[in-house]
Formats: C-alpha cells, sequence, structure tokens
C-alpha cells in the first residue's frame, strides 16, 4: 500500500460528504455528509503521520482532536436541530427562513 | 506490488468504506442512511488499524459509533416522522450538486496523482506496535498538553451549551 492509496480514499470520502451536504433537503443528512468529511480528514492526518514521518505520531493525535471536535459539533448541530424542529416542526433547511429578508 | 492475503483485506476495507459512503449519500431512506454510516465508520476504523494506529481505531469505534451515530439516530428519531424518513431531491440541485462534486474529485486526483513528494510512497513495513503509551505520553507529559485541556474545556462548553439549547423551555 502506497500513501496515494489512502489519499485516494480520502478524497472519495471527502468528495462523497460534499455531494451529500450540497444535494440533501434533511438536516440529519447533512450532518452524515460533515461527519464523512471529517473522517476523510482524520484519515489523512494518519495516513500522512505513517508515511512521511514514521518515528513520529504526532499525526495521530491530531487526528484524535478531530474526532473530540466531531463529536462536539455533532452534539450542538443534534441540539440546534431539536429546538429548529420544535419551533419550525420541520428539519428541512429551506423551510427555516424567518430571517429571509 | 505482491498480491498477499494483506493487500486482499486492504482492498476489502476500501471498497467496503466507498461502497458504503456512496449508499450514506444516494440512499433515499434516512435510517438506512445511518446505518450505511456506521459501515462507513467500521471501514475507517479498519484503516487506521493498516495504518498502524490501534488506538486512534479503538477510539473511532468507540466515540463514532458508539456515540456520534447512536446520537445521530436518535435525532432521527425525535424530528422525523413517517413522512420525514424519505429524504426529498430535487433534480436541478442534484445536478449541479453533482457537477462540482466531480469536479472537486478531479482536482483532488490530480493534486494526488502529481505531487512528487507523495509518489510511491511505502511505509517503512515495522510491524504494528501499540501507540497508547506513546500517545499517552504526548498528551499528557508533552508538546500536547496545552492542547488537550484546551479541547477539554472546549467539549464542557460544547455539552452543556447542547444541553442548554435542546431542553424545553420553562416559562413562568
Amino acid at each position: 500500500m502506497t500513501l496515494q492509496h489512502y489519499l485516494v480514499i480520502s478524497a472519495i470520502l471527502f468528495t462523497l460528504g460534499i455531494f451529500a451536504v450540497l444535494t440533501r433537503r434533511n438536516a440529519i443528512s447533512i450532518l452524515m455528509g460533515i461527519e464523512l468529511i471529517l473522517n476523510s480528514c482524520n484519515l489523512n492526518f494518519a495516513a500522512f503521520s505513517r508515511f512521511m514521518t514514521p518515528e513520529d505520531i504526532s499525526g495521530q493525535i491530531i487526528a484524535i482532536f478531530g474526532i473530540v471536535l466531531a463529536a462536539a459539533e455533532a452534539a450542538v448541530f443534534l441540539a440546534i436541530i431539536l429546538a429548529i424542529y420544535r419551533e419550525f416542526g420541520s428539519i428541512r433547511p429551506n423551510e427555516v427562513d424567518t430571517l429571509k429578508g | 506490488m505482491e498480491f498477499t492475503l494483506k493487500t486482499f483485506i486492504f482492498y476489502g476495507f476500501a471498497l467496503m468504506t466507498v461502497a458504503s459512503a456512496l449508499l450514506v449519500v444516494t440512499v433515499r431512506n434516512i435510517v438506512h442512511a445511518a446505518f450505511s454510516l456506521m459501515v462507513t465508520l467500521f471501514g475507517v476504523a479498519g484503516l487506521y488499524v493498516f495504518l498502524q494506529a490501534d488506538f486512534l481505531a479503538a477510539t473511532q469505534v468507540i466515540v463514532y459509533v458508539g456515540g456520534i451515530l447512536v446520537l445521530i439516530l436518535f435525532g432521527v428519531m425525535m424530528t422525523s416522522g413517517r413522512l420525514e424518513m424519505r429524504i426529498h431531491i430535487e433534480r436541478g440541485q442534484l445536478l449541479l450538486g453533482g457537477a462540482v462534486a466531480l469536479a472537486l474529485l478531479m482536482l483532488l486526483l490530480t493534486v494526488i496523482a502529481n505531487t512528487p513528494a507523495w509518489k510511491n510512497r511505502i511505509d517503512d513495513g515495522t510491524e504494528l506496535q501499540p501507540t497508547t503509551e506513546r500517545i499517552g505520553e504526548l498528551i499528557l507529559n508533552g508538546p500536547f498538553l496545552l492542547p488537550f485541556e484546551v479541547v477539554s474545556v472546549l467539549l464542557l462548553v460544547a455539552l452543556i451549551g447542547a444541553a442548554l439549547i435542546s431542553r424545553k423551555e420553562v416559562r413562568d
């Protein structure tokens, strides 16, 4: 396995995440897309750590921090979704338009 | 590259990750999408093992599959009625989003294929060594102590904020 194998997998995951964020009309699906993007980013950190600096595992620690940030992000995201659902009765992003001029 | 059992398993994990990620973004039922996401997360954990990051793989399974995915499923159950389970997609948006995503993928693949420093880098072939001790040493007794404390406070603040936002307002 070469570095490029991992980078290609990560690029595909990133692209699929962007695709989900752009096309899905449901806030939770958008969250899943964001999780895919964060996973591809963590995979890149781990891969570069392994192939560019095999002696130094700092890249893995950055990836662990990335997982922590993803957990915090998911918690806040779902809390906001619940609040929006209570207010609007729907979690489609284009129906939440109170601030629209 | 010789075709050994290791490469076979690697391609298995890679295929599993990519195929289930494709399902996450295409399947119409949001619960099915959530379970595909679980397979994707397991696949990424397997790839971490191939990168000799055993602690990271365990963290991935515990935090993502055990925590975030359950949170997502709770979100689905609490906000989506029977009608909302199906995801609506508009055709124009699908075309535009697909074009943007495809262009982005082409750009990324071009960069990956043409960067000289990344070409044909093979790992040094060392055996899997446990990384937990080194990670603990680096985080608690090394250069990552301050980021660790900052990220702990961040997580605490985020969780308190989430609890505050999502609770019912008490009117008196």
